[in-house]
């Protein structure tokens, strides 16, 4: 019988199955970070519990790690926070990747870069951007603490067979178009509830001629879509990759692994519940003018008008996110001035889009009127930037290069952007105070960042020059 | 967890879309070690000021919500980030039920294992219990042993949909780790065949 990847992987990991309740599926991996682990591990102990399967648990510190002086936590909360984190690992056994270890970064940065995250496998986190991991053809999603702590004591979870859904990005994207605005149109197109109960496949000719990188960014915001999960068939792509990284086997044991791994794409003729598609020619760089990844456009266009929505309650929605955005119905996007830039987080912050923002900013300087900071998504990243010089690139033309972590993305270290001001951000959430009570933000892709940080406000960067050699 | 079955209450309407959980608990009150504690900072930007006075045109502010057990929102309720310090504060701010046309995922499942019980009502019933509620405090009463909401001002039924084992959970107030850990036998079979 033909069928999905989604359905393979689920249907291998499955324990056990009953009628009148969901299955228990088996977790291959366990990432897990200080914000939402500290409560689980406290279960454990109080139950008596041990982790099931240590070797399968892998940890680091990334919410919290301030980004500059990496030495000192300012905040005596999350400095508690990363030292009962450490001090879990410790007591049951977890290898952890703490603040200044070489291997550090956002946890879905790291997962991939050492190998552990795998086709086939399944993967899960205490972090909704955990769908990261399917680009790999992996089945990522994101848990609650209890369900963190059910895993680390079981190693399974009870969960609902979702449904699948394709998205087919048809057709080749143009110039200056990122994987970022790729689903950033799906989002504002298909909607920020459309994946709910589904775990997405992403294919077609747009999302096959992606980078691993690329790929990854594209499901790391499957989440902003509502869905499970997101995921890509492996390919050649997700093979090379793969070659050589520490937890992938190699020699010959790699290419059966490999063989196995692209057995693992999705049938010719398997059916999905439902499949969208999209045209990649018709897709723009994207700007988000609103409180939610589905409220964006091309930078062509402008802020909607109340008129163009028929429901009172889409006009109320409307009308709340410009007034948190300080915004006005009808503004071109292209008139929208910034004050910051934040170029990081587990949606853009991998050394491709390191260098495509650099690209940008070579030899050109920061408006006065913005702030503008890199944050390299690992340690990782960040050394093999510096080797290129990005780093210098950025300095020079004055950005600030900070050390890894989640930063202003979330805003839960000093990185915060202040009330009533602006920041384009290559994150993944616009919501009201994300990066800072009363902070208003823009998602863009780092290019769109970058082109933004030197004009003072959005620019089109298929106009941009450097573009255009 | 504690078991739920029959809760009466004033419902609290907040009459919003796509309400996430960066809204329901934000980011700078995630870094407590604990589960508990969390109710007073629920909503916080939007029920208090950048000075920190309550803002009196949130529903959360008007007294005549006050005790509420049940809270009523619009589609999508809980969307965006994992973290289970959202039904953390929901339900120690004293709301022991969620009624909405739809949830996100993760915050749906999280509910469950936190002992608060999260109902899917049709776009219609939900429009009238959020336009009525906000003109009259409406009396619900819920019962999940029979999968119902009732109206106290116009003695309608609503019927609900939930699976049967988080029906289940709820009601008894069952530790999952433990019915999890009868089925040892299994995993530790899936395992074996799995490392061959």
């Amino acid at each position: 019988m033909v069928k999905t990847i989604i359905e393979k992987v689920w249907d291998r990991h499955v324990v056990t199955e009953e009628e009148g309740k969901p299955d228990l599926l088996y977790i291959d991996l366990h990432l897990l970070h200080e914000v939402t682990s500290p409560q689980a591990f406290e279960g454990l102990r109080l139950a008596g519990r041990k982790v099931r399967r240590p070797e399968r648990c892998y940890a680091t510190m990334d919410h919290n790690v301030p980004t500059r002086n990496i030495e000192t936590v300012s905040d005596p909360t999350a400095q508690k926070q990363m030292t009962t984190l450490e001090k879990n690992c410790e007591e049951f056994g977890i290898e952890l990747a703490h603040m200044t270890h070489p291997d550090q970064g956002i946890v879905h940065i790291i997962g991939p870069e050492l190998g552990l995250t795998q086709p086939g496998r399944t993967i899960v986190c205490g972090d909704s951007h955990t769908s990261t991991h399917g680009a790999f053809g992996a089945i990522a999603f994101g848990i609650g603490t209890s369900e963190v702590e059910h895993v680390l004591s079981t190693q399974t979870l009870w969960q609902n067979r979702p449904k699948t859904m394709e998205v087919k990005i048809f057709g080749k994207l143009g110039t200056g178009v990122t994987a970022k605005d790729v689903i950033l149109a799906v989002i504002a197109k298909f909607g920020i509830d459309v994946g709910t109960g589904h775990i997405i496949e992403f294919t077609g000719e747009a999302i096959r001629n992606l980078s691993m990188e690329e790929r990854m960014t594209i499901c790391n915001m499957s989440i902003e879509a509502g869905a499970k999960a997101g995921l890509i068939s492996p390919d050649e792509t997700t093979v090379e990759y793969l070659r050589g990284r520490r937890h992938v086997p190699d020699g010959e044991e790699f290419e059966a692994v490999a063989a196995e791994w692209l057995s693992l794409a999705t049938d010719e003729g398997a059916v999905y519940d439902t499949t969208l598609t999209l045209d990649a020619a018709a897709i723009e760089p994207y700007v988000t003018w609103g409180t939610n990844p589905a409220m964006g456009t091309g930078i062509s266009g402008h802020v909607p008008y109340a008129s163009d929505y028929a429901s009172p309650s889409d006009k109320e929605a409307l009308k709340k996110a410009i007034t948190y955005m300080g915004l006005e119905e009808g503004m071109p996007l292209s008139d929208i001035s910034i004050q910051h830039v934040f170029i990081g987080s587990c949606t853009n912050a991998r050394l491709s889009d390191l260098r495509a923002a650099a690209a940008i900013v070579e030899g050109q300087h920061v408006h006065p009127s913005v702030t503008a900071i890199v944050v390299p998504g690992s340690r990782s990243v960040k050394r093999l930037a510096e080797q290129e010089g990005l780093d210098e690139v950025f300095k020079a033309a004055g950005f600030e290069w900070r050390e890894s972590g989640c930063s202003m993305c979330l805003a839960m270290n000093d990185d915060v952007v202040p009330a009533g001001e602006r920041c384009a951000s290559t994150s993944n959430r616009n919501f009201e105070g994300r990066q800072g009570a009363g902070a208003r933000t823009h998602l863009v892709s780092p290019a769109m960042a970058a082109a933004a940080a030197i004009a003072g406000r959005f620019t089109d960067i298929r106009k941009v020059p450097v573009l255009q050699d | 967890m504690e078991p739920i079955n029959v809760v009466t209450s004033i419902m609290t309407p907040l009459d919003r879309k796509n309400v996430d959980t960066d809204q329901i608990i934000s980011k700078e009150f995630l870094k407590r070690i604990e589960r508990t504690g969390f109710g007073k900072y629920l909503f916080y930007h939007w029920r208090f000021d950048s000075e920190g006075k309550a803002n009196t045109d949130f529903v959360l502010n008007d007294s005549r919500f006050e005790g509420s057990q049940i809270l009523v929102a619009d589609e999508n309720f809980g969307c965006g980030s994992s973290r289970e310090h959202a039904p953390w504060a929901i339900l120690d701010y004293g709301f022991r039920v969620v009624i909405a046309p739809g949830f996100a995922d993760i915050f749906y499942n999280n509910c469950f294992k936190n002992g608060i019980l999260p109902i899917r009502l049709t776009q219609n019933e939900i429009d009238s219990l959020l336009a009525d509620g906000q003109k009259i405090p409406v009396e619900l009463t819920v019962n999940l042993e029979k999968q119902t909401v009732t109206r106290k001002d116009t003695g309608a039924i609503l019927p609900f949909n939930i699976d049967p084992y988080s029906r289940q959970m709820l009601l008894n107030g069952w530790d999952e780790i433990s019915l999890t850990f009868q089925y040892e036998d299994q995993i530790a079979a899936y395992e074996e065949r799995m490392a061959r």
